[in-house]
C-alpha cells in the first residue's frame, strides 16, 4: 500500500516547496477541525461535568467530586449489565441469523444477488422507528406470532429462562433483543457479505478436490477468511446496541430499561447534568475496553 | 435419518432456507407499514387491524406538523450530506494521497465516532453546546450530523481512492493535462462512486438519526422527532404513508445505483 500512496507524490519532489507540503494540512484542515470542536472538545466539557457538583438553581462548579461515578455505577449498575448482556445477546443472533444471508447472497443467490442485497439496504432508508414501533403490531398480546409461540410451546420455554412473562412477549426482555438484533441485522449482514464475497472460489474447489466434506471446508476455509467481517460486524452491531435506548423504550416496559435510558432521562428530564456525564463516560469505558480487547484477541486491526 | 428424501433436501438447503428466514424477518416489519398504511384504526394507534381504507393516502399531510418536520429533516440531510462529503472526501485524499505528520492521531479521530454508543456522543455534545449558551434548533442538528457522518464519508471514499491505478493520473500529466484538469477530469470521475456511496449514507444516516437528534434539537421536530414523540400521543396512519413510500422511493434509488454500477462494470469489460 505504500508503494501506491507515495507513487503520485514522487515526479514533482524535485524540490518540494512549502506551499505543496502545506496541501494535506490545508485537505485536513477542516474536517480535523470539526471533530476536535464538536467531537473531542465536548468530551472534555462532559469529563469535567462528571466532576462537578451543584443545582441547576446554584449553577454546578467542577469540585473533582470523583465519588458521582461510584454513586452512579452503583444505583444503576443493573441497567448496565442489562445493557451488555442484550447488546451481546443481539450480536450474537445476528451473527447467527446473519451469516446464513450474507452467505447466500455472496455464493448462492446467482442472478438474484442483486435484488436480494437491495432488499437488505432498502429498510435501511426507511426511518428505523416506523419499522420498531411494527413489532408492536407484530409482537401484539394475542396476535398470530405470540399465538403461535403459545401453541408451539415456545413461551414455555422462554417463560422459564425469564425472557417472556406469562402469554405476552411486548414488555418482556425478548422484545427488546428481538428489536435490537432487527435493527443491527444489516450493520452484520453488509460486512459479512463484503468478506465473503471476496474469497475465491478455487479455494472452495481445492478444499473440495482435498476431500474435505461441505462443513469441513466451511470450517477451515470459508468461516476464517470472512473472519475480518465476522469482527467488523459484531463491532458495528454491539457498540450501537450498547447505547440504544429506542427499543427498550418502545417494545419494553421500566424492568427492561437500559442504561441509554437512563441517560436519556437523566440529561434531559431530571437535569442531573454530572450524573448523566459519569454515566456516559463508565459506558464509554466499558465500550472502548471491550473493542479494543477484541480487536486483539480478533487480530485486525485495519478495521478503518 | 438422513435417507428421508425431506430431511436430505433441508440438509443440502439449509443455509438458503436460514438466508431467507433472515430475509423475511428484516422485510416483514416493512411489510407490516405498508399495510397498516391502509388502516382505519379505532383510536389514536395504529397498532391493530380495523378495516380497509385509503384515506392516509389522500391526505398524507393532513397530521399537523408531520410535513413540516418532514421537509426539516430532508433539508438537515441535504445540507448535512453537503457538509459530510465535502469535508470527509478532502481528509480521505488527504490520508491516501499524501504524507503528514500525526497520521496516527488523526486515523483514531476519525476511528473513534464510530466506535463510540451515539448516546455518548449526543449527550457530551448536549454538555458543550449548554455551556457556550447555544440556542439548540436547526443549526445545532446540522453541526451534530455532520460531525457523526464524517467519519463514515471519510471512509467509503478512502477504500474507493485506495483502489485507484496512479498511472491513470501520472498518463493525464504525461498528456499535459495541467494538476487542476487532471483531477477534475481524471481523478474526481474515478473516485465519484466513493464519493457518491459516501453521501448516500451520510444521507440515509442524517435523514434517520434519532438519539443525536433528540439530545440537540432543543424544541425543534425533526420527522424521527415526530415519530418518537406520537409513539406517546398516539400514531396517525399517515406515519406508515411516509415510511411506505420512503421505502418505495429508497427501492428505486439503490435499484438504479447497482443499475449503473453494473452497466460501468459491463463496459469496463468491454
Amino acid at each position: 500500500m505504500t508503494a501506491l500512496t507515495e507513487a503520485p507524490a514522487a515526479p514533482t519532489v524535485r524540490k518540494a516547496s512549502t506551499r505543496k507540503r502545506l496541501v494535506p494540512y490545508w485537505l485536513l484542515l477542516p474536517g480535523i477541525l470539526w471533530l476536535i470542536v464538536f467531537f473531542a472538545l465536548p468530551m472534555v466539557y462532559q469529563a469535567s461535568t462528571s466532576v462537578q457538583t451543584g443545582s441547576l438553581e446554584k449553577g454546578f462548579q467542577v469540585t473533582w467530586h470523583f465519588q458521582t461515578y461510584w454513586d452512579a455505577f452503583k444505583e444503576y449498575y443493573p441497567q448496565f449489565v442489562r445493557s451488555l448482556l442484550y447488546a451481546g445477546t443481539a450480536t450474537l443472533l445476528c451473527l447467527l441469523l446473519g451469516y446464513p444471508l450474507a452467505y447466500l447472497i455472496a455464493f448462492k443467490a446467482g442472478r438474484w444477488r442483486n435484488i436480494v442485497l437491495v432488499l437488505v439496504i432498502a429498510p435501511f432508508f426507511t426511518s428505523f422507528l416506523i419499522r420498531t414501533l411494527a413489532w408492536k403490531t407484530i409482537l401484539a398480546d394475542g396476535g398470530p406470532v405470540v399465538h403461535a409461540l403459545a401453541t408451539l410451546h415456545v413461551l414455555d420455554v422462554t417463560n422459564w429462562l425469564g425472557w417472556t412473562e406469562g402469554s405476552r412477549v411486548l414488555a418482556t426482555p425478548m422484545a427488546v433483543v428481538c428489536g435490537l438484533t432487527y435493527n443491527f441485522l444489516p450493520f452484520m449482514i453488509l460486512p459479512l457479505y463484503t468478506s465473503l464475497e471476496r474469497i475465491d472460489s478455487r479455494l472452495h474447489e481445492a478444499a473440495g478436490d482435498l476431500y474435505a466434506t461441505p462443513a469441513t471446508t466451511f470450517r477451515k476455509v470459508t468461516f476464517p477468511l470472512s473472519m475480518p467481517g465476522v469482527v467488523s460486524g459484531t463491532l458495528l452491531t454491539f457498540i450501537p446496541a450498547s447505547g440504544d435506548y429506542v427499543n427498550a423504550e418502545l417494545l419494553g416496559s421500566t424492568d427492561q430499561k437500559m442504561v441509554g435510558n437512563v441517560i436519556q432521562s437523566q440529561f434531559l428530564r431530571v437535569l442531573d447534568y454530572p450524573t448523566a456525564a459519569a454515566l456516559s463516560f463508565i459506558l464509554m469505558a466499558i465500550v472502548l475496553i471491550m473493542v479494543t480487547v477484541y480487536i486483539r484477541r480478533a487480530g485486525t486491526e485495519d478495521l478503518v | 435419518m438422513t435417507h428421508l428424501p425431506i430431511l436430505k433436501w433441508l440438509r443440502r438447503n439449509l443455509v438458503v432456507i436460514g438466508g431467507l428466514a433472515t430475509l423475511a424477518y428484516l422485510i416483514l416489519p416493512n411489510v407490516v407499514v405498508m399495510v397498516f398504511s391502509f388502516n382505519k384504526p379505532n383510536g389514536r394507534f395504529n397498532y391493530s387491524w380495523t378495516r380497509f381504507s385509503t384515506d392516509a393516502w389522500k391526505d398524507p399531510c393532513g397530521v399537523a406538523d408531520m410535513c413540516g418536520s418532514l421537509s426539516l429533516s430532508l433539508q438537515i440531510a441535504f445540507w448535512a450530506t453537503i457538509g459530510a462529503t465535502v469535508l470527509g472526501t478532502m481528509i480521505a485524499f488527504a490520508l491516501v494521497r499524501y504524507r503528514f505528520r500525526a497520521r496516527g492521531a488523526i486515523n483514531s479521530l476519525i476511528f473513534l465516532p464510530m466506535a463510540m454508543p451515539e448516546v455518548v456522543m449526543a449527550a457530551s455534545l448536549l454538555t458543550l453546546f449548554l455551556n457556550m449558551g447555544a440556542q439548540l434548533g436547526f443549526w445545532t442538528i446540522l453541526i451534530a450530523h455532520i460531525m457523526f457522518c464524517l467519519s463514515f464519508v471519510v471512509t467509503a471514499v478512502k477504500a474507493r481512492v485506495m483502489s485507484m491505478d496512479p498511472r491513470l493520473e501520472e498518463a493525464a500529466r504525461d498528456l499535459y493535462a495541467g494538476p487542476a484538469q487532471t483531477f477534475l477530469r481524471v481523478t474526481l470521475p474515478i473516485a465519484s462512486p466513493g464519493i457518491a456511496a459516501g453521501a448516500l449514507l451520510a444521507f440515509a444516516l442524517s435523514f434517520d438519526d434519532f438519539i443525536i437528534t433528540n439530545f440537540n434539537a432543543g424544541s425543534t421536530v425533526t420527522f424521527p422527532m415526530f415519530v418518537w414523540g406520537s409513539a406517546q400521543r398516539g400514531t396517525p396512519v399517515q406515519i406508515n404513508v411516509i415510511g411506505t413510500a420512503m421505502f418505495i422511493v429508497a427501492v428505486v434509488v439503490v435499484t438504479a445505483g447497482q443499475f449503473i454500477a453494473n452497466r460501468r462494470k459491463n463496459s469496463a469489460k468491454a
